[in-house]
This record gives C-alpha cells, sequence and structure tokens, in this order.
C-alpha cells in the first residue's frame, strides 16, 4: 500500500509518520504533489493557522493533485485537525480563506459557553453520529486529543461522522465519500488514535 | 466533556532526567527514553520536557535528542529549554514536538509569542511561567528561577494571553520538588484572570493535592513530577482518586 504523507511545511509530521508506522503503515512524506500518482491512501496533516495552511497547499500545487488522486473512489484521504479543516469550502481564521472544497462547510471560531476555554486542548469524548469504517471498534465516548481554537460547521448532517459536546457541540469527524477528517490528533491519542490509523489503514475502507 | 489532564514532568539536563528542590539541588534520575517508553505504555495524557541547562548554557534546544524521544511518544509532547526565536520552534515541531514552552525570551521578547502564535497556532504556544513568593507578593523569575523580572504573574498572564499564548504553565519555584502541595493561591489567582488553560505546577506530593488545584485552584491540567519519580503514586491512580471526587477524567483505549 502506498501511503503519502503531504509536507506542505505545517506541523507535527514526525510525529504522525511514526504513529502510522506504529500502525502497520509505511508513509512516504512528500513534499511533492506527483508522489500522489498511484497513492491508496493520503494524509494531510497540520497544525497551525488556515490561511498559511492553503497558501502553502496552493503555490505547491497540491489542490489539484489531490482533486485528481480522490477520483479514483479507492484512494481515501484523512485530513487532520488543520488538514481536517482545509477540507472545508472557506475558513475564518485571520480573514477569510478559500479552502479545498472537498467537504461542504466552513470553519469559524469556537463559540464557548460560559467556564469553557479556547483554545479547546486536551482530551475529549468522540461521539459517533452515524457508522463509518475510519470509527469501528472505538466505543462510544472514547478520547482524543483535541488543540483547536476553530470547529468545522458542517454543511451536510450526513458528512458528521463524530461530534464532541464542547463549545455547544462540534464536528470532530468527518466523512464524504472516500474523505475523512478528525479534528482531533490520531497521532497523539495513544491506543485509540492508533485503532482509528489502523482502520484507515484497512483495505478496502468502509466508505459505502 | 474536556478532561482534566495529568501531566509528568521532565526535567533533563546533560542528556540524563533529573528533578530538583526549589530549582535546584538537582538528583540524577537515570536516561529520559525509557521514562518516555513506560509513560506511554501507561497512557499518560501528556508529557511536558524541559531542558533546564539549554537557557544558562546559552544554547538552542537540542533538537536531535526530541526526535528521538518524540518518536516514543503517542501521547502530546510540549518541549521547553533554550527557545528563542521562531526558526527554534519550527525545528523543535519538526523534531516532534506538539507545543514550544517559551519562558525566559518571552519577557525580553514578547513579539515572540505574537509570532509564533501567528505562524503555528497559538494552541502549540505554551507559555511557562516560574513565580516565587517573597514579603506575600508574586514575582515572575526567568533563567530557571534564577532572575528576577519584576513582574506580576497575574498582569504578565494576561499580557501573554493577549500576544496569543495557547495555555500557561505556572510554576511555584519554592514549592517545586517540595511535594507539600501546589501554591492554590497563585493558581486560583492565575486561573481566574485568563481564559485559557493553567496548568498547575509545583509542590504536587499526592492526589488530594491534585484534587485541590482543579477544586480550589481553577486549573485546567495538573503538572507533577517528584511524586511520581519518587513514590509509589502514579497518574493512572491520580486519575482514578480525581474520578472519586467526580472530577471529569480521561480513561485509556483498551480495545
Amino acid at each position: 500500500m502506498k501511503l503519502v504523507v503531504i509536507n506542505y511545511g505545517m506541523g507535527n509530521l514526525a510525529s504522525v509518520c511514526r504513529a502510522l508506522e506504529e500502525c502497520g503503515g509505511e508513509p512516504v512524506l512528500s513534499a511533492e504533489p506527483k508522489s500522489l500518482a498511484g497513492a491508496d491512501r493520503i494524509i494531510l496533516p497540520g497544525v497551525g493557522a488556515f490561511g498559511d495552511g492553503m497558501k502553502n497547499l496552493r503555490e505547491a500545487g497540491w489542490p489539484k493533485a489531490i482533486q485528481g488522486a480522490l477520483e479514483n473512489p479507492e484512494v481515501c484521504l484523512l485530513g487532520i485537525c488543520l488538514g481536517m479543516q482545509l477540507l472545508a469550502e472557506k475558513g475564518f481564521e485571520h480573514g477569510e480563506h478559500e479552502g479545498l472544497g472537498l467537504v461542504r462547510g466552513k470553519v469559524e471560531r469556537m463559540n464557548p459557553e460560559t467556564e469553557e476555554r479556547v483554545p479547546h486542548v486536551g482530551w475529549n469524548e468522540m461521539r459517533p453520529a452515524k457508522e463509518s469504517g475510519l470509527t469501528k471498534g472505538i466505543a462510544t465516548g472514547t478520547d482524543f486529543y483535541f488543540v483547536h481554537s476553530y470547529q468545522f460547521n458542517v454543511e451536510d448532517r450526513n458528512d458528521v461522522i463524530g461530534t464532541t459536546p464542547y463549545a455547544g457541540g462540534f464536528v470532530s469527524a468527518v466523512q464524504h465519500k472516500n474523505v475523512f477528517g478528525t479534528q482531533f490528533h490520531p497521532e497523539k491519542s495513544s491506543f485509540a488514535g492508533f485503532q482509528l490509523l489502523r482502520n484507515f489503514l484497512g483495505q478496502p475502507l468502509d466508505h459505502a | 466533556m474536556l478532561k482534566i489532564r495529568v501531566i509528568p514532568t521532565l526535567l533533563w539536563k546533560n542528556l540524563g532526567l533529573v528533578k530538583g528542590v526549589g530549582f535546584d539541588s538537582w538528583r540524577r534520575l537515570g536516561a529520559v527514553l525509557p521514562s518516555v517508553k513506560v509513560y506511554n505504555t501507561r497512557q499518560v495524557d501528556e508529557l511536558v520536557f524541559v531542558d533546564i541547562a539549554a537557557t544558562g548554557e546559552g544554547r538552542e534546544p537540542d533538537y536531535e535528542s526530541v526526535a528521538e524521544f518524540s518518536a516514543e511518544c503517542f501521547v502530546p509532547l510540549t518541549v521547553g529549554g533554550g527557545v528563542r526565536s521562531v526558526e527554534h520552534v519550527r525545528k523543535l515541531l519538526l523534531a516532534g514536538a506538539d507545543k514550544v514552552a517559551i519562558n525566559s525570551s518571552a519577557y525580553e521578547n514578547p513579539q515572540l509569542i505574537r509570532d509564533t502564535a501567528q505562524r503555528f497556532g497559538a494552541q502549540c504556544v505554551v507559555v511557562s511561567i516560574d513565580v516565587r513568593r517573597s514579603n506575600g507578593k508574586y514575582e515572575c523569575y526567568s533563567q530557571s528561577g534564577a532572575q528576577a523580572t519584576g513582574r506580576d504573574p497575574v498582569a504578565w498572564a494576561k499580557e501573554v494571553e493577549a500576544c496569543g499564548a495557547g495555555e500557561i504553565l505556572l510554576t511555584s519555584v519554592e514549592r517545586d520538588g517540595t511535594m507539600e502541595g501546589y501554591d492554590l493561591d497563585l493558581i486560583r489567582q492565575v486561573s481566574s484572570a485568563v481564559k485559557i488553560p493553567v496548568i498547575a505546577s509545583g509542590g504536587a506530593g499526592n492526589y488530594e493535592h491534585m484534587y485541590a488545584a482543579i477544586a480550589e485552584g481553577k486549573a485546567s491540567a495538573l503538572a507533577a513530577a517528584s511524586m511520581f519519580h519518587f513514590t509509589e503514586q502514579t497518574p493512572i491512580e491520580a486519575k482514578r482518586f480525581l474520578a472519586s471526587k467526580g472530577l471529569p477524567v480521561r480513561r485509556g483505549h483498551t480495545g
């Protein structure tokens, strides 16, 4: 299996690759969009701001290459944290920015309730909103690690596979066809994260 | 619900793990890597890792060692010590750190907090604040607790929050290593002055201390070192205790 981790200068690439190795994958870290040719699984990691992330992706020519690769329904992409947010149509972090538009919706600042703090940092529950191959074998309410101040407000509820009870409840996992995303960091979520990554690396990955 | 985090703090110096009392009298504890592995197997919530010699020796963080430790760390890792520029932050993140702790250099150059938050996001900027109390008054110290800054912790906490810090690691220098309990008054003052999470540090000796830092101090997370190094107490048992008191804690995945 060809597993490509997109290197666009944002974030904790080493951690993502290490966790994938721990889960039996052989990640290829690449800054070259043409490396997506023949890829079975693509990871879009990311820690950082929306605008910078899109700028870096665009300058290197990733958006087109990603879209091209995903035309094959067997190819699956997983966006992690900022990588999930970039799947959106628009982001509103430090101004308004166009996203990849792979999952309908927009990324907006979290709206904390009294006593809640932002950034939302730490371990919180993911509650499955519907069945997905990505979250198979993970018990309801399992904690994952989050660090973010913005949330993905998904347009179509059918694309939501997990939510988290914070700031009025936000979307913590998405799936639209062969495009997946998690707001939390599976690579930093210990054994629960490994389970999710192993699901993603599984073949076939159920995304009916 | 967001869980209360229990975070072992690993201090290192000259390639070895150490722990002191009051930021002094350092005791050697052995190699770092085995500790990182053990804490991972036990599914700790997070690790904080500080190179206590870097700033004093005027050198950059040791990226190679950080890369070695982070490769065995599958929970969030905060790395501090010697961070003085956005470039240092970038290299630490590349080496596998998830968050970077900035302490001494923030006083001289608060712009570093802004630049780092702007470039990498507020959530990876932890500002570490070391505090001493004299004549009933709190004061921030830099250079591993050696240099008085003339700053009041509450005012400084608000300032770093405004600069874009994502979290505050708040350490009482006097309580550090004593295992006599956190400085609850300090923790409460700072926690209630800012909206960002405050990690209580310095003085934890038992599970009751931890409970008090949350219940009375209003901290979001608990850092501890000596009680894990030198006693039989463990992060898992700490969380069991906190849960028995009705606090939300994370339980590991057993699937």
